[in-house]
């Protein structure tokens, strides 16, 4: 009888689910943060540190944040103007929440969807974070086997968040750069096959909108034709909305919310949306999740689900003076808009300048670019040398697009929101050094005579197999580097 | 609804039971002093109320910790962006040494192994997911915590099988209980992969002796399996002795180092002690590198507010504050537990004896029509319907004997506690008693006499056995 190694006998102690690899950090993804965390940059400490261009955050509108906490110290239970509420705040542990801390919420959600929909605060069930919240949605939707349609790319968290404890699968809903990896009906189709012949019953749908990765919002046809096929499929549409505020330039937000009212005989038993105030508000650190369903049985028993991760009263009395101070919200998501638009803009028009690819988009807090064309081959294994030449070399840690299930190699996500101008400016550089490099590499390669050449007049000798659109860019007054007549990402 | 999951349309969540049905009733009429003076009083929920005073004084002296500041500056940017599931390690140090302190230092916690989750409520079923597979079983003594059936059984698929404990010998956990409800978890067919026990107790307010732990390690230790102690009620142990934690033990026996050690992990909260329930404060304690690891990624679901770690670890880190406050909440927890077991006594209904814990184990067995189930569910329902106190019913704990109700006092002025000591007087001597103050007797008159006349006539006192303590 062979005995067990010491390993095998703990495994066997434990449960599957602590013993095997489905939180998912095993990826080669979080090797960038690993890099990161070992050697962060820092403009004085550590210039040649790593900049963290993987961490999705809204970072931009701390100084409002802060300033509100400090001018109302009644928000808080610990401070002489707060404490008379303490011991009432502390012993509240009602899962259905402060109802101030619901209504705040509520109306939080319709001025971030310009007031077009109303929400009911007794539909609003608090959960550990949005993280908390599709747990919630998926233990109360779906049973271990079952499946969800995902849209890919998407954001690498759900294959913990939906599968890990729950026992669901993700089936892919492939989408392509060829229209803007736009959900077409036939991908819905297929993956709805494959599901089917894979024997997973499919109990629903869930997006991202406005995207992660891509940073794309759905307009309002595709969004009814989604809820049109959930409807007609009897199966749920899941919609996870934690980037609604951040939308910039001309970019609009629909939300599902919206939309059911146009669709006649819609089932909103079938309606659910995932929310958080962790992008919109930069508050991640406070965990505020919500879901919100139509679904009067789906709330009760997320409700009751919810005793595994409610938010803290201490935060619900903050977030629900904060939220209720109208005058205060209005400005911030103004101000927070006006930023990442001129965040973003700063990154593209960098990236124009270098002729780097990017997908355009207009919402999110990353930009989806594009690297095909510095693939050696158009593979996976391609995209991973890239990625660790980026993360190692360049001292950046971006998002390779296999880690968000990307059907085609070549695609990073790369964060912009959660650093200031110069931080901005020396990744860009960087990038800028590394283009350069390739170039003369390439240039060694192909052409020895030309390596004299200075890099910005240059072409790319990249192959393009696709011919791209000329993209009508926004050309940034204060971009260091002239906008050169190059690749652009087919939208 | 076919649209749901089996997990969202079945019961094992638990909230159909009793333990429920009486909050919901004191939701619809509960008590005030002023307001609604005929409400249901709340003596069924164990939450501690005693000592806010200190840490609101604390707050006062320490506007720093109070406003997110640091050294005059606003760390408030800082902390609305932390989220990482390792948590505040300022915090995790504090947590630790303030485990230790409740421990009469007689142990150290290393902050390394401890893990930040959502209230005791995620801790317990973090541990089952990490511990645990679909089908598994853990045992647990009996009476134990309503919630249980909830926290570990209903997203996890874990079974609980009993392992009944008596009045007999003061519902201690004897071998051949251990023994039978193993057997009986084979008879199931379901594979054991530990033993939960709460100590002190919920609902029985007792701490777990040595012998006992001794007994468990030895079971533990004999079938290769885990021991889950669930220590949430360790600061309200009001006797100077008395607590004794599972990892002394351990320490003892000169096990630590050990496999055994590693199967051994201890759950934590301040909802009880420090009365908190509100902040989700939950705590895992382990040994076990990979139960460590798995359960930090997993509190991704329910990690603790960063506002709330900051505030507390700077509680928590104040040594002169967490020393003067064990000590007062013991005392206050002390006076009013005497207050409600003289009450208690004075009408001829007694405790379990009891040195820890928000409430009282109460035994109304001669207050039972028959030795039936039925009778305590009948008793207990007059008790929150007309005599307007909501407690909780042992069948509701999974208490094997009928007539057995746990009793909260922490949660309520001492006004309140004797006016729901009035109105158990008033129930149980029926309305021939007349020797109590005029303004109570007139609050409860019209209530109670017509309806304690008739049980009158059912009520039949048995004889009570002699509890062996």
């Amino acid at each position: 009888m062979v005995a067990l190694t010491a390993e095998k006998q703990d495994q066997n102690l434990l449960s599957r689910m602590a013993a095997g690899d489905g939180h998912g950090e095993k990826s080669a993804y979080f090797d960038g943060w690993k890099a990161y965390e070992e050697n962060p940059f820092h403009p004085i400490d550590r210039p040649d540190g790593v900049i963290q261009m993987g961490l999705a955050e809204n970072q931009l509108c701390g100084d409002l944040m802060r300033k509100w906490v400090l001018e109302h110290p009644e928000a808080s239970i610990c401070t002489a103007e707060g404490v008379n509420q303490f011991s009432d705040i502390a012993i509240f542990q009602d899962y259905h929440g402060l109802p101030e801390f619901r209504q705040a919420v509520a109306k939080f959600m319709e001025k971030t969807r310009n007031n077009k929909v109303k929400f009911d605060p007794d539909r609003i069930v608090m959960s550990g974070g949005a993280t908390g919240a599709h747990e919630t949605v998926a233990f109360c939707l779906a049973n271990p086997g079952d499946g969800f349609l995902v849209p890919t790319p998407y954001y690498p968290g759900f294959d913990r968040d939906l599968r890990w404890r729950t026992g669901v699968n993700l089936v892919p809903v492939t989408c392509h750069s060829s229209n803007g990896f736009k959900i077409t009906a036939e991908a819905l189709d297929a993956a709805y096959e494959n599901a089917r012949v894979s024997n997973i019953p499919v109990k629903g749908l869930l997006i991202t909108n406005p995207s992660n990765p891509l940073g794309t919002t759905l307009d309002r046809d595709c969004l009814k034709s989604l809820v049109k096929f959930t409807n007609d499929k009897g199966i749920h549409l899941i919609a996870d909305e934690i980037y609604a505020a951040t939308t910039f330039g001309e970019s609009e937000f629909i939300s599902v919310a919206e939309v059911i009212d146009e669709i006649p005989d819609c089932n909103t038993d079938l309606i659910h949306i995932v929310y958080s105030l962790s992008k919109d508000m930069g508050l991640p650190g406070l965990r505020v999740g919500i879901v919100y369903s139509y679904n009067d049985r789906v709330v009760q028993i997320a409700r009751k689900m919810s005793s595994f991760g409610l938010v803290s009263s201490q935060t619900q009395h903050l977030i629900a003076k904060m939220l209720s101070d109208e005058d205060f919200v209005d400005e911030f998501i103004r101000k927070s808009k006006l930023r990442l638009a001129e965040r973003h803009a700063e990154l593209t028009t960098g990236l124009d300048g270098l002729g780097i690819g990017w997908l355009k988009a207009g919402a999110g807090l990353f930009i989806w670019m594009d690297l095909r064309n510095l693939l050696k081959t158009a593979t996976f294994d391609s995209e991973m040398e890239l990625w660790r030449v980026i993360v190692h070399k360049v001292k950046l840690n971006v998002s390779p697009g296999g880690s968000c299930h990307c059907h085609e190699p070549g695609w990073f996500r790369v964060c912009f929101a959660n650093m200031d101008y110069q931080t901005m400016e020396t990744a860009l550089e960087r990038i800028r050094v590394f283009t350069c490099q390739i170039e003369e590499e390439s240039l060694i390669l192909t052409k020895p005579m030309a390596k004299k050449k200075k890099c910005w007049q240059s072409s790319l000798r990249l192959s393009f197999k696709d011919t791209r659109r000329f993209e009508e860019g926004f050309f940034s007054p204060h971009s260091p580097v002239p906008p050169s007549p190059l690749v652009r990402a087919q939208i | 609804m076919g649209i749901l999951s089996r997990k969202a349309t079945c019961n094992t969540h638990g909230q159909d039971s009793s333990y429920f049905l009486g909050w919901e009733e004191y939701e619809k009429n509960p008590y005030d002093e002023v307001k609604n003076p005929d409400g249901i009083i709340q003596t069924g929920l164990a939450e501690n109320q005693l000592s806010f005073d200190l840490i609101e004084s604390w707050l006062a002296k320490n506007p720093e910790a109070a406003n997110f500041e640091r050294e005059g500056q606003s760390i408030f940017r800082e902390l609305a962006l932390f989220q990482d599931y390792h948590g505040l390690p300022s915090f995790k140090n504090a947590m630790a040494d303030f485990m230790s302190e409740n421990r009469g230092n007689r142990v150290s916690f290393d902050p390394k192994k401890l893990v930040l989750t959502a209230g005791a409520t995620s801790a317990n079923e973090t541990l089952m997911f990490c511990l645990a597979d679909p089908g598994d079983a853990f045992l647990l003594p009996t009476p134990y915590y309503p919630g249980f059936d909830r926290d570990l059984k209903w997203r996890t698929g874990v079974e609980i099988v009993p392992i009944q404990c008596t009045s007999a010998n003061g519902f201690r956990i004897t071998k051949s209980a251990l023994e039978e409800a193993y057997k009986q978890a084979q008879k199931l067919n379901l594979k054991v992969k530990g033993v939960l026990i709460t100590n002190p107790s919920n609902p029985l307010g007792t701490t777990t002796t040595r012998t006992e732990l001794n007994r468990l390690l030895d079971f533990v230790s004999r079938k290769n399996i885990h021991l889950i102690s669930d220590e949430i009620y360790s600061g309200t142990v009001f006797t100077s002795t008395g607590f004794i934690s599972v990892l002394e033990v351990l320490k003892e026996k000169k096990l630590e180092n050990t496999d055994v050690s590693k199967r051994v992990h201890i759950v934590y909260s301040l909802s009880k002690d420090l009365g908190l329930p509100g902040f989700r404060v939950g705590v895992i304690y382990s040994n076990d590198d990979i139960v460590v690891a798995a359960a930090t990624k997993m509190s991704s679901f329910g990690l603790i507010s960063s506002q709330t770690q900051y505030l507390l670890s700077a509680l928590l880190s104040d040594k002169n504050f967490t020393k003067n406050y064990l000590k007062e909440n013991q005392i206050r927890l002390k006076n009013r537990h005497d207050k409600l077991v003289s009450g208690l006594e004075a009408v001829g209904i007694e405790c379990l004896k009891s040195n820890a814990g928000l409430f009282c184990w109460v035994d109304m067995r001669h207050l039972l029509r028959s030795n039936t189930f039925e009778a305590e569910i009948e008793l207990w329902k007059k008790i929150v319907y007309e005599v307007k106190l909501n407690i909780s019913p042992g069948s509701s704990c999974h208490c094997n004997e009928p007539g057995w109700f746990r009793v909260c006092f922490a949660n309520m002025s001492e006004e309140t506690l004797k006016v729901a000591l009035i109105r158990l007087k008033m129930f149980v001597d029926g309305p021939s008693s007349t020797t109590r103050s005029q303004s109570e007797h007139q609050r409860l008159k019209t209530l109670t006499k017509m309806k304690v006349s008739n049980w009158v006539l059912r009520l039949s006192f048995q004889d009570r056995e002699p509890e062996e303590r």
